[in-house]
Parts: C-alpha cells; structure tokens; sequence
C-alpha cells in the first residue's frame, strides 16, 4: 500500500536536480525491515500464549506484494533462516516455508497482473493462514503436541495486522527513494 | 499495480540465465529447508549453538527493551494510581490487618515446624539462586513457548536450572548461550511437570497446552478430587524440580483432571530466579561398572 511520507521528511522525498535514491539504502531497507520484524521475539513482549503475528513473515509478503520483484525469487531461505534463529520453531521451518511462500507469491503476481489491496489482503490471509498452520505442524513433529484452536486468536490478530504491515512497508518504501545522494 | 513481468527478459543471455538460476536457487533454498528440518527434528540440539549465538547478540538490546517494558508499565501503574488511591488505602489497611495476624500464625507454624524437622533431623536445604536476572524476550508468534533471559553460562546457568519468579515456576533452562539462556517454559505443549495439590498431596502431571494454561493429569483414577482454586505445587520426583514449588491454580475440571493457570505469568515478570540443579548428578563411584566388570 504506498503511503505518503510524514510531512517532515516530505521535503526531502521530491525529485530534485542533482540528486538520487542511495543504492545502499534502496537496496538494504527491505531485507532489514524483514529482519526486524524476524526479531520480534526480542521485543518487549513476552507471553504465555501464542499471540503476536509473525511480523517477518507479514513483512516479507507485504514487500512482495507492493514492489513484485524487488527480492530475489530465493529471498526466501536466507530471511527464513534468520526468523529461524529467534522464532523457536524447529531450524528450516521458515527456510521451508518462506522459499515456498516467496515461489507461490511470484505465481500469482504473474496469473493476475492487475490487483486491488482487497485482493492483495485475501491473497496474504490465505498465506498467513496456511503458513500458521504448517508452522504448527513443523512445532508438532519436533516435540509439541499443541491443537489447531490455539492459533485461532493469533490467526485472527495476524490477518487484521497485515494492512498495518503494508502500510509500514509502504512507508519504508517511501523512505528507502528520498533522493540523498549528489551525482 | 501491475508488475513489469522479468519473467521473459528479451534477448538477453545473461538476464535469461540470471531469472533461471534465481528459480534454481529457490528451489535448492526449499530443498535445503526439508534437510535442515529433518536434522533439526532428529535432533534437537543440532542448532543449538548457533541459536544461542544468535540470542547471545540480541542480548544487549533486548536488556534495553525489557527495561523499557517495566518502565512503561510502571508509569501507566502511576496514572491509574491517582484514580484509585483512596479505595486501596482502606483495602491495604484491612489486609495488614489479617496480615499481622496471619505473620503470627505463620511464626508460630515455622517453630513447629522447625521443632518436627529437628526431631527429623532433616536440614533445611542451601535455596540460594545460582543468579538472579531479567527476562529479556519470549517466542511470542511461533505455537512452542520458548523464553530468553540474560545470563549465560558466565554466570553459571546450566541446562536443567529450574527457573522462578517470586510467584512461581517459569520455566527450565533448555538451551545455554554465554550471556543467555532459553527457557522451556511451563505453558509449552513439551513441559511435563510432576506436581501434586498443596492441600494434601494429589500427585499428577501439569502438562502444558500452549495456549497460557497447563492441564493437570492426575495419577489416580475415579472421582476427580481436584476443585477450582486449588493450588498446585511441584511434588520434587524425577529429580529435575525442587519439590513445594508453586506451578498454578486449577480453574475449571476436565474428566480426567483440570485445567490451570499458572501462577507466575512471564510477561508480568521482570526478574527471575535460576536455581541449582535440584539432584546432583551421581558421583562416579556410584557409576555402573559393567563395561569395567566386564574387562576384568
């Protein structure tokens, strides 16, 4: 979902002469951003239940959906191998599951060319909700023996977070363009 | 939007080939999952030392946050004070009332108590924590409940420490970085804890559920003697944690026990406790010497 920068740094996001996007940060902005919401974990919340959304994942897709192409195809296996690392989920589980989500996504964005958001939501509710819910079989093999009902309140926070997700993905697209560079 | 499809990059070699080997490498990064998990799953501590590396420098930052995290709370404790000062002063001043009467009931038990022991001749156990430290994050998306907190095998945690707040059992130390450690906490569908009912001894297990609450399964068959409002405490068999631990509270029954809430809930808790393996790992004297037999 584009969306306009704070009026603050609107100044800076003009086209102006001699000046262009840094490649550094055009280029960096959208992985870190995904590794940041792969931090979660190490944010300020700790709970006794399954309750945030996985907020890298809604990133990654939410990325995916506004600039297709941006990542690499493979994007998926080494951003998921980083969510690996603080998610708690078994190793590979996310390396499985993000380089399928990333090969499915980069499917539709060619079966259907022209989106809505509306579609673009229902597309990444149907991602959020099968990626969940082979997240929870993963969890299971390794160990856990936790239901499907669980993850219905997460499932739920996740789907109505993602328009939240695009909109900072919007921001941060807005963010990663402002022209800061002299040629 | 529509996408400017890359997926047919004209004439170009080089941009043909780069679009093939992008699918080539999705695919192997897919592949490579399906072999990561079946390690990982055969064995669990396969990553150990690369997640614990990994916790070990979000460490610094989460200190930070978690710190942030009391301070926030605190200020809206504040606020909310303001409005509700004049009724918790009268509620303060009836409960230390019963509190003073209770502290003499409580003193009194204590010197019996300390009179039965000594007719026992059991001594009271050295409870001193190995550390006491900050909870600094918790797996908050993925269905295992798994808890990070700041010390490390540097300040002597090691896996198997029971972990405490001063309402109760958290959790076990699972996986051990240099300066942090994860938990295993009590909600995770993989922690099984014998316990038993303070009140008079029930044994039974709390297993987690994964949703906050753990069930209790009992040991015993028949009526179900558990009501809502007992309290749980770990009953100290298998070694792993000290026995009279509180774990939880039951609130409603189920036909084969109850379900409970356990009484520490970590995202209320700041700093925990980690406390010494419970039962010491037996003395090589008192190893088994078949091999040893055997030889000779």
């Amino acid at each position: 979902m584009p969306t306009p920068l704070p009026s603050a740094l609107r100044k800076f996001g003009k086209p102006r002469i001699n000046r262009t996007a840094s490649p550094v940060l055009a280029l960096a902005m959208p992985w870190l951003l995904v590794m940041v919401g792969s931090l979660s974990p190490t944010w300020p919340v700790i709970a006794s239940a399954p309750v945030l959304p996985p907020f890298g994942f809604l990133l990654l897709v939410g990325w995916q959906q506004l600039r297709p192409g941006l990542f690499p195809v493979w994007a998926g296996w080494p951003l998921g191998l980083f969510d690996d690392l603080f998610s708690g989920q078994p190793i590979g589980s996310a390396v499985l599951l993000w380089s399928l989500a990333m090969l499915a996504l980069d499917f539709i964005d060619h079966r259907f060319p022209w989106r809505g958001f509306v579609l673009n939501w229902l597309v990444a509710s149907a991602f959020i909700t099968g990626y969940l819910f082979l997240a929870l079989q993963i969890a299971n093999l390794a160990g856990g023996l936790a239901s499907a009902v669980v993850l219905l309140p997460q499932l739920a926070v996740a789907i109505l977070a993602y328009p939240v997700a695009a909109r900072l993905v919007g921001l941060a697209d807005k963010f990663r363009l402002i022209p800061i560079r002299s040629v | 939007m529509a996408a400017p499809s890359n997926r047919r990059p004209g004439f170009s070699r080089r941009a043909q080939y780069g679009n093939f080997f992008g699918y080539l490498i999705a695919v192997a990064g897919m592949v490579a999952g399906v072999i990561l998990l079946i390690v990982s799953i055969g064995n669990a501590g396969a990553f150990s030392g690369l997640r614990a590396g990994a916790a070990d420098t979000a460490a610094p930052a989460a200190k930070v946050a978690a710190g942030a995290r009391t301070g926030s709370q605190s200020v809206w404790q504040i606020l909310s004070g303001y409005f509700t000062s004049g009724a918790r002063v009268a509620q303060l001043e009836r409960e230390v009332a019963e509190g003073r009467v209770k502290h003499a009931e409580q003193a009194a038990l204590t010197e019996e108590n300390g009179r039965l022991k000594s007719m026992l001749t059991l001594t009271q156990g050295d409870q001193r924590p190995v550390v006491v430290t900050r909870m600094i994050g918790s797996t908050s998306s993925s269905t295992r409940r798994f808890a990070t907190i700041g010390a490390g095998t540097n300040q002597g945690v090691r896996v198997g420490m029971g972990v405490r707040s001063p309402l109760g059992l958290i959790g076990r130390v699972v996986e051990v970085g240099s300066n942090s450690a994860r938990l295993l906490l009590v909600t995770d569908t993989d922690s099984s804890i014998p316990v038993r009912r303070a009140s008079d001894g029930i044994q039974g297990y709390a297993n987690g559920i994964g949703n906050g609450t753990v069930q209790i399964r009992l040991s015993t068959t028949g009526i179900n003697p558990l009501h809502p409002g007992d309290a749980i405490v770990t009953s100290g068999s298998g070694g792993i944690y000290r026995p009279g631990e509180a774990v939880a509270v039951v609130v409603s029954l189920t036909p084969d026990g109850a379900i409970a809430r356990p009484l520490s809930d970590p995202g209320q808790t700041e700093f925990v406790a980690v406390e010494p393996l419970f039962e010491e790992i037996a003395t090589p004297a008192l190893t088994p010497q078949t091999s040893s037999a055997g030889k000779r």
